[in-house]
C-alpha cells in the first residue's frame, strides 16, 4: 500500500457535497472513515477541527504536502464513529465534547470522562436529535492519579485569584516541583452551537462575535468569511482592507498586553504599566476610527459596517510611529534585564515535535519550529497581496513566545500602515444573497488558527455552524510544559500561553 | 552605563502621569438605582476605600479586557480606593460577569457566601444582566441575579472603562 496519498485524492471514495465551499465535503462511511483514520497515521494530513452535528462528525483537514483543504464527514446513523484521536492526540478534547453534545461514541477514544458536560445543563446531549433530560446531580470527575512518595495534589480555581476566566487545574507536586498539572475546562460553555441554530445570520453573527472576546475581530472575520463562500458573496476591496486593519490592530493589542502580563508574572511591574498605555492608545484609536474599543460587531457578512474618516486614518498614522518608539523602548528593558531573563529563559518549554503532532498554531507553535500562518497557508485577501515576515523561534520556552509576539508586533505595526496608507477607496459593503450552502473559513487570531463552518438557507438563516479556537491544541501542551517546572512558575507558563477558555468551552 | 529602567523611569517622571485627566463623576443612573436599593445603609463603615473580587461567571472574557484596562495607568482604579483583591474573603464587592453559565453557578454562588458582610453585588456587561445574546441556551441561567442578590447594573458590551469606572464611583459613594 502507497502510505502517503494526496488528501483530495484519497477522499475522492466518499460522496462530494454539493454546495461546500470554498472548500470540498465528502461524505464517507464507517469502513472508509476507519481507513482515513488509518492512513492519517502515515500522511501529513493537518487535523485542523473535528465537530458533531445530530448524526455526522467532521473533520477539517489540510494536506502538508500541497496545502489541499478538505472536510471529510461519517454519517453516524448508528451513533458511532471511529475515534481521530488514535492519529491524531488533539482530537481527543474535541471528541469528548462531540460525545458530551452530540452522544455520538468515539469508538477507541480511551478516556471515557465528560468534557464540557458537567452534568449541570438543563439537558443532556443538547445537538442529539433528541436532547435528553438533565443529570440528576453535578458528576464528580475523576483525575488522572499520580502516585510516588511525598507528592501532594494543589487544586487550583475554578475561580482564580487574578482577573481571568474560570478552570480547574489540578497539580501533582512533589515539593516545589510539578510531576503532573492536569486541566478541566468548560466552565465558560454557553451553547453557541445550538444558540445560533435557525437565527438570522446577523443575529449569530453577534454570537459568534463573543466566542473569545479578545479574539473578536478574527471571528466575525472567519464567520463573515464562511458565510460569503457559502452565498458566493463579493466583499468590496476596501471593506477588505478595512478588516484586515482590524485584525492587524487587534493583534498588536493583545499582543502587547501578553508581553506586559508575562512581565508581570515574573515581578516585573512596569512593563505592565508600560505596555497598558500602550494598548490602551489602540483601542482609543479602534474607537475613533471604528466606533467601539475592540471593533466588536464591525466586521459584518458582506463587509464592514462602518466606514473610516480621513481624519482618524491620519492620526492613526500619527500614532503609529509614536508607538513604535516607546515600543522598542520597552523591548530594550527586556533584553537588558538578567533577572528578568532569567525566570523567561529555559522556562516552560514545549518540545517542537509535540507542537507538530498537536498542530499547534499561533505563538505557541512558532516558538517551537512549527511557522505556520493562516494568513500565508492557505492565505486570504488581503494577506495574498501583502509582505510580511512570519517570525519563528526554536526553543520553545517562555522567551521565545515573548519574542515571537514581540516580532509580530513589529511586522503588525509594519502591515497597519500600509493597510492605512494604502486603503482603496469604494463601498464597504455589499448585500449577501439569499443562497443555500456551505462555507468554512480560517483566519489567522493573534493566538492562533481560527476556522469557522456554516451551512445557511435560501432565507439567510444559520443551520448549522461550528467556531473552532486555536486554543483546543494549545491547552493540552500546557500541561506538557509546565511538568518539571515549580509551581511557583505556573502563572508565567500559563500567561505565555494566554489560551482562551471561553472559546475552547464555546 | 546608566540601567534601562533606570532610563525608563526618568523618562516617565519627566513626562508627568499618563492619567486621565477629565474629572470623573459617578454615574446617574447607577446612582439612582443604587439609591433605591441601599438606602445610605452601611454607609462609613469601610472609608472611602472598597476592595473588588473579579468573578467571571463565563464571560465572552471581553468585560475581563475592559477591567484590566481600568487597572492600566491612564485610568488608574486605585487612586479612587478601589482595589483588586485576590480573594473573596478580602473582598466588599463582587464584581460578575458573563451570563453566568450553569457549569459555574455554584462556584459564583460559594464565592459570594465566602465573601463577608457588608458585601455588594456589581453585574458588569449587558450578559450579566439577563444573558444577552447567550440568553435562552441550556448552559446559561441568564443574568447574575438568578444566583446571587446584584445591587448594580453596568451596561455595556463590554462596559468601557469610563462606565465601569463611574459605576464603580457611584457604588462607592453610596457603599462607603
Ligand atoms: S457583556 Fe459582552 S463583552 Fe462582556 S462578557 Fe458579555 S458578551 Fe462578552
Amino acid at each position: 500500500m502507497d502510505a502517503s496519498i494526496a488528501l483530495l485524492d484519497f477522499l475522492k471514495i466518499g460522496q462530494p457535497v454539493p454546495d461546500a465551499r470554498p472548500w470540498p465535503r465528502f461524505v464517507l462511511d464507517g469502513k472508509s472513515w476507519r481507513h482515513m483514520v488509518e492512513r492519517m497515521e502515515h500522511c501529513a494530513w493537518v487535523l485542523l477541527a473535528e465537530w458533531g452535528e445530530a448524526d455526522a462528525v467532521h473533520v477539517l483537514l489540510r494536506d502538508e504536502a500541497n496545502g489541499a483543504i478538505a472536510i471529510a464527514t461519517r454519517d453516524c446513523h448508528d451513533g458511532r464513529f471511529f475515534s481521530v484521536s488514535l492519529a491524531r492526540p488533539g482530537a481527543i478534547r474535541l471528541e469528548r465534547a462531540i460525545r458530551d453534545l452530540c452522544g455520538l461514541a468515539p469508538e477507541g477514544l480511551e478516556d471515557h470522562r465528560h468534557w464540557l458536560d458537567h452534568g449541570r445543563w438543563s439537558e443532556r446531549r443538547p445537538l442529539a436529535a433528541t436532547p435528553q433530560e438533565a443529570a440528576k446531580a453535578a458528576y464528580s470527575y475523576r483525575f488522572l492519579p499520580a502516585e510516588g512518595e511525598g507528592l501532594h495534589q494543589i487544586p487550583v480555581g475554578p475561580i482564580h485569584a487574578g482577573i481571568i476566566e474560570p478552570g480547574h487545574f489540578r497539580f501533582h507536586a512533589s515539593g516545589e516541583t510539578v510531576v503532573r498539572l492536569e486541566e478541566r475546562l468548560g466552565y465558560t460553555h454557553k451553547g453557541i452551537a445550538k444558540l445560533v441554530m435557525g437565527k438570522p445570520i446577523a443575529d449569530a453573527a453577534r454570537i459568534v462575535a463573543r466566542v473569545s472576546g479578545d479574539s473578536t475581530v478574527a471571528y466575525s472575520f472567519a464567520f463573515a468569511r464562511a458565510v460569503e463562500a457559502a452565498t458566493g458573496c463579493e466583499v468590496p476591496l476596501r471593506a477588505v482592507w478595512l478588516r484586515a486593519l482590524m485584525a492587524e490592530i487587534e493583534r498588536v493589542a493583545n499582543h502587547l498586553f501578553d508581553i506586559g502580563a508575562i512581565c508581570n508574572d515574573a515581578a516585573f511591574g512596569i512593563m505592565l504599566a508600560h505596555m497598558g498605555r500602550l494598548r490602551e492608545r489602540l483601542l482609543n484609536a479602534n474607537e475613533h476610527l471604528f466606533g467601539h474599543r475592540l471593533a466588536m460587531d464591525r466586521i459584518v457578512p458582506g463587509g464592514v459596517a462602518v466606514d473610516v474618516d480621513d481624519i482618524a486614518l491620519e492620526s492613526l498614522a500619527y500614532l503609529l510611529s509614536n508607538l513604535r518608539k516607546r515600543f522598542e523602548r520597552a523591548v530594550t528593558l527586556y533584553d537588558e534585564t538578567p533577572s528578568l531573563l532569567d525566570r523567561t529563559n529555559g522556562t516552560g518549554i514545549v518540545p517542537s515535535w509535540i507542537v507538530h503532532r498537536f498542530a499547534a498554531g499561533g505563538f505557541v507553535g512558532r516558538a517551537s519550529s512549527r511557522g505556520h500562518d493562516a494568513r500565508r497557508v492557505p492565505g486570504y485577501p488581503p494577506y495574498d497581496v501583502l509582505d510580511f515576515p512570519i517570525p519563528v523561534h526554536s526553543d520553545g520556552d517562555v522567551h521565545a513566545r515573548l519574542m515571537v509576539r514581540v516580532e509580530e508586533v513589529r511586522a503588525s505595526l509594519d502591515l497597519i500602515a500600509t493597510l492605512a496608507a494604502d486603503l482603496p477607496s469604494g463601498p464597504v459593503q455589499a448585500d449577501v444573497p439569499g443562497k443555500a450552502g456551505e462555507g468554512t473559513a480560517l483566519v489567522e487570531s493573534f493566538r492562533g488558527e481560527v476556522a469557522v463552518w456554516v451551512r445557511v438557507d435560501a432565507e439567510g438563516r444559520v443551520l448549522a455552524c461550528h467556531p473552532h479556537d486555536p486554543s483546543w491544541f494549545q491547552w493540552p501542551l500546557l500541561e506538557g510544559a509546565v511538568e518539571g517546572n515549580i509551581v511557583a512558575d505556573f502563572p508565567l507558563c500559563n500567561k505565555s500561553f494566554n489560551c482562551s477558555y471561553s472559546g475552547a468551552d464555546l | 552605563m546608566i540601567p534601562p529602567i533606570a532610563r525608563l523611569m526618568f523618562r516617565h517622571l519627566l513626562s508627568g502621569p499618563a492619567t486621565l485627566k477629565t474629572r470623573l463623576a459617578p454615574n446617574d443612573a447607577a446612582v439612582s438605582e443604587l439609591a433605591a436599593r441601599l438606602e445610605g445603609a452601611a454607609k462609613a463603615r469601610l472609608g472611602r476605600s472598597l476592595a473588588i473580587r473579579a468573578v467571571d461567571a463565563g464571560s465572552c472574557n471581553g468585560c475581563e479586557l475592559e477591567i484590566h484596562a481600568v487597572n492600566n495607568p491612564v485610568y488608574d482604579l486605585e487612586r479612587f480606593g478601589l482595589r483588586f483583591v485576590a480573594s473573596p474573603r478580602h473582598a466588599d464587592v463582587l464584581l460578575v460577569t458573563g451570563p453566568v453559565s450553569a457549569n459555574l453557578a455554584e462556584a459564583l454562588h460559594r464565592t459570594w457566601t465566602a465573601t463577608p458582610d457588608p458585601k455588594w453585588v456589581v453585574a458588569m456587561g449587558d450578559c450579566a444582566r439577563d444573558g444577552g445574546c447567550f440568553a435562552g441556551s441550556y448552559a446559561v441561567l441568564g443574568g447574575v441575579d438568578k444566583v446571587v442578590p446584584v445591587d448594580l447594573h453596568i451596561p455595556g458590551c463590554p462596559p468601557t472603562p469610563l462606565q465601569l469606572l463611574t459605576g464603580l464611583l457611584a457604588l462607592l459613594d453610596h457603599a462607603a
